[in-house]
């Protein structure tokens, strides 16, 4: 599962952040602000229109994504990346 | 203790809302000096560290970075100085590495990125209260010993809050070492903070309970969009209202000092340059202080407080879909008021590409200087009637101006996000920082900073282009036997009639042309200009327009009008937007795009409009 589609106030883990290409600026960024294997992350909130941006909590901060960044974020679920 | 010949060099660095700027202003209070890093339009912010011993020091506060892997130009900046590779910018001699002590898991990570420089650092613990009212824990002694640098606790928003800072620097000063560490270099950092925290930090909860609350109603799909649209009501009705009482005064004042030393002053050319250029031009530079002070109030506040960044999520989608971020709404919601405080406010906009497209746009809002013209040609032409027995013809044609402002403004940023030769993502990854009272201080020294940034960049060459201005309405004289009204003689009037080659096929007569060129002034100036050339002698702007009226209801087509109010929507901007684009984006090159699109959409709009009125027969 992905971070995007992870229920609303449903705590999960992160595996990974994938890159959508080679030297992805976005994901190493979003490694840098903390998603990184074992962290809990959590979506707190959406934007109003389209459920877009998430808002999300990873370590003690809160970050608005936009959906597609979201979705480079690969979460574990029963301790197993699916 | 000698004071040194060279102060010693201190640099501020941390993330962004790590409370770095705020502890900037507390440690060197109003002595602070604001431009740009040498060849951008980065702000450059230092000032002076007066310690306790008499010694004094140079600090510099860094733009906030998350890493020092840099995406955006205010990390690499941020890099650079640290690293002291930046040109023109000598190596700080101590980094005092800025952390909030209620965020460290991310903040954490970037002093082990700092540290990894290798050279002499303090770690700042800021908003150690904050901290201790939610009953966070940190052992600042083991943290010290583990990180192997400094670590002293401070309130940025206490009076005393860098007691324990200016201590640990001094005691430093004299011989600043480099931190030892055991770190691999290619150790996991996340790894290491992890440990750290683990070690050092005893944490009840991750977030603190009015965030959560906050939050929860503050983004909120209904109340949060209500309560955005309350805040956005008031700082529009402040900035178009509450300024206007203040900006008649300015006027007033200008008007009065013009006449005072008008009357001490024999009649010649130096009299007018004195009461028409430089006392007018003056006035026209200040007039437009209490809208950049009231709009700035309110945007300072609203960032230090956490709530602009909840307002771009908010908006975020809906803006993004034309071009822009959610950053953008209020600098164009400003706009409507008067672009030059709403293109100051871009500099909330941390991405490049998103401050450009608004300030490009920015324009095309309909700021208040437009609204007399608006009357002016509405009262003459459109008749004053009901439209489906409720709305009134007059106001729908006003509401339809303005949307057409609006529509265009998405219009423009749609295409100029497709024409981009840059394809990338531009990521939104925008942190929500807790919410905080925002301190009367910071906010002072913000508005400070505002009001000399207009007042020393932007009105000099507001000032110098309203002289110009003055000399073309001025020179050369009139004969003395004129018949025709005194600004037919003048370089301006040469020009205006020259125009009417151009602007002819939208059906502008030379008189509009004339008026069109003192209007660059301020949009407003063009129906007491208009005036002039029709030769009235009008005691103010008001009867100005009520003599208009009629005159130009009977001499001008509807064709004209509806072509004048179009070219209004578009419009190049006047002189002082010229001046605020070319200092905000420190390029000529965006200056003459912007003024060269605008006219170039005003004058194929005019166009249209003109040639489809005579062809239904309004001509």
């Amino acid at each position: 599962m992905r971070l995007s589609e992870l229920p609303r106030r449903t705590s999960a883990t992160v595996d990974s952040v994938e890159d959508r290409s080679p030297n992805d600026a976005i994901a190493r960024r979003l490694r840098e602000l903390g998603f990184v294997a074992g962290e809990e992350v959590q979506v707190m909130a959406s934007g109003p229109v389209g459920a877009e941006p998430l808002l999300v909590q990873v370590g003690f901060t809160r970050f608005a994504l936009r959906r597609s960044e979201a979705a480079r974020i690969v979460l574990r679920t029963n301790g197993k990346a699916t | 203790m000698s004071a040194s010949a060279i102060p010693l060099r201190l640099a501020l660095v941390g993330n962004p809302n790590s409370g770095k700027t705020a502890l900037f202003n507390l440690l060197t209070g109003s002595r602070q000096k604001v431009a740009n890093y040498t060849g951008v339009t980065v702000e450059r912010k230092e000032g002076r560290l007066l310690a306790p011993s008499g010694r004094s020091y140079a600090l510099l506060d860094l733009p906030g970075a998350y890493s020092l892997n840099p995406a955006s130009l205010d990390e690499a900046i941020t890099r650079d100085l640290c690293r002291g590779f930046y040109p023109g910018e000598p190596a700080p001699d101590v980094l005092v590495c800025v952390v909030d002590a209620t965020n460290l898991r991310l903040h954490l990570r970037f002093v082990l990125e700092v540290r990894a420089l290798g050279r002499p650092m303090v770690v700042a613990l800021n908003m150690a209260d904050a901290a201790e009212r939610r009953g966070i824990r940190i052992d600042r002694e083991a943290l010290q010993h583990a990180l192997g640098v400094p670590v002293v606790e401070t309130v940025a928003v206490r009076h005393n809050g860098a007691k324990a800072l200016v201590q640990t620097l001094e005691a430093i000063a004299d011989k600043p070492h480099a931190p030892e560490h055991a770190l691999a270099a290619d150790a996991d950092l996340h790894e290491e903070t992890r440990r750290l925290l683990s070690l050092t930090v005893t944490m009840p909860t991750r977030t603190a309970r009015i965030d959560d609350v906050l939050d929860r109603w503050l983004l909120h799909p209904v109340i949060g969009l209500v309560t955005l649209s309350l805040v956005m009501f008031l700082i529009f009705q402040a900035v178009y209202a509450w300024a206007t009482p203040m900006m008649d005064a300015i006027e007033a004042a200008t008007a009065w000092l013009g006449a005072v030393v008008g009357n001490a002053m024999p009649a010649g050319p130096l009299r007018s340059l004195v009461v028409d250029g430089i006392i007018a031009g003056l006035g026209g530079v200040i007039v437009f202080l209490p809208q950049i002070l009231i709009l700035f109030a309110f945007i300072l506040a609203l960032e230090e407080s956490g709530y602009l960044p909840r307002a771009a999520f908010l908006l975020d989608k809906m803006m993004a879909g034309a071009g822009l971020s959610g950053r953008s709404f209020i600098p164009l919601l400003s706009s409507f008021a008067c672009a030059i405080p709403g293109i100051m406010a871009t500099r909330s906009i941390q991405d490049p590409r998103d401050r450009i497209a608004t300030i490009m746009v920015a324009p095309l809002m309909t700021c208040s200087a437009r609204l007399p013209v608006y009357a002016l040609l509405i009262g003459a032409f459109i008749p004053k009637q009901q439209v489906a027995g409720l709305l009134n013809l007059q106001g729908l044609v006003l509401f339809a101006l303005y949307l057409a402002g609006i529509v265009s403004a998405l219009l423009v940023s749609f295409v100029m996000k497709k024409w981009r030769r840059d394809k990338g993502e531009h990521p939104l990854l925008l942190e929500l920082p807790s919410y905080r009272l925002p301190h009367p201080r910071d906010l002072a020294i913000g508005l400070w900073e505002r009001a000399m940034i207009f007042l020393k960049r932007v009105g000099g060459i507001i000032l110098a282009l309203t002289i110009l201005l003055w000399f073309l309405l001025s020179f050369p004289a009139a004969p003395a036997d004129a018949t025709m009204p005194l600004i037919d003689y003048s370089f301006a009037g040469r020009i205006g009639h020259a125009m009417t080659a151009i602007f002819a096929p939208i059906g502008f007569n030379w008189q509009i042309c004339i008026a069109l060129i003192p209007g660059m002034a301020a949009r407003e100036v063009a129906v007491a200009s208009l005036a002039t050339v029709y030769a009235l002698s009008a005691a103010n702007d008001d009867a100005a327009a009520q003599a208009l009226a009629p005159i130009i209801s009977d001499g001008w087509s509807l064709a004209t009008a509806l072509s004048l109010l179009v070219w209004f929507i578009y419009a190049p901007q006047c002189i002082s937007t010229w001046a605020t684009i070319k200092r905000e984006t420190n390029s000529w090159k965006m200056m003459a795009i912007s003024a060269g699109y605008l006219f170039a959409l005003a004058y194929l709009a005019s166009l249209v409009t003109y040639q489809l009125a005579v062809a239904m027969g309004a001509g």
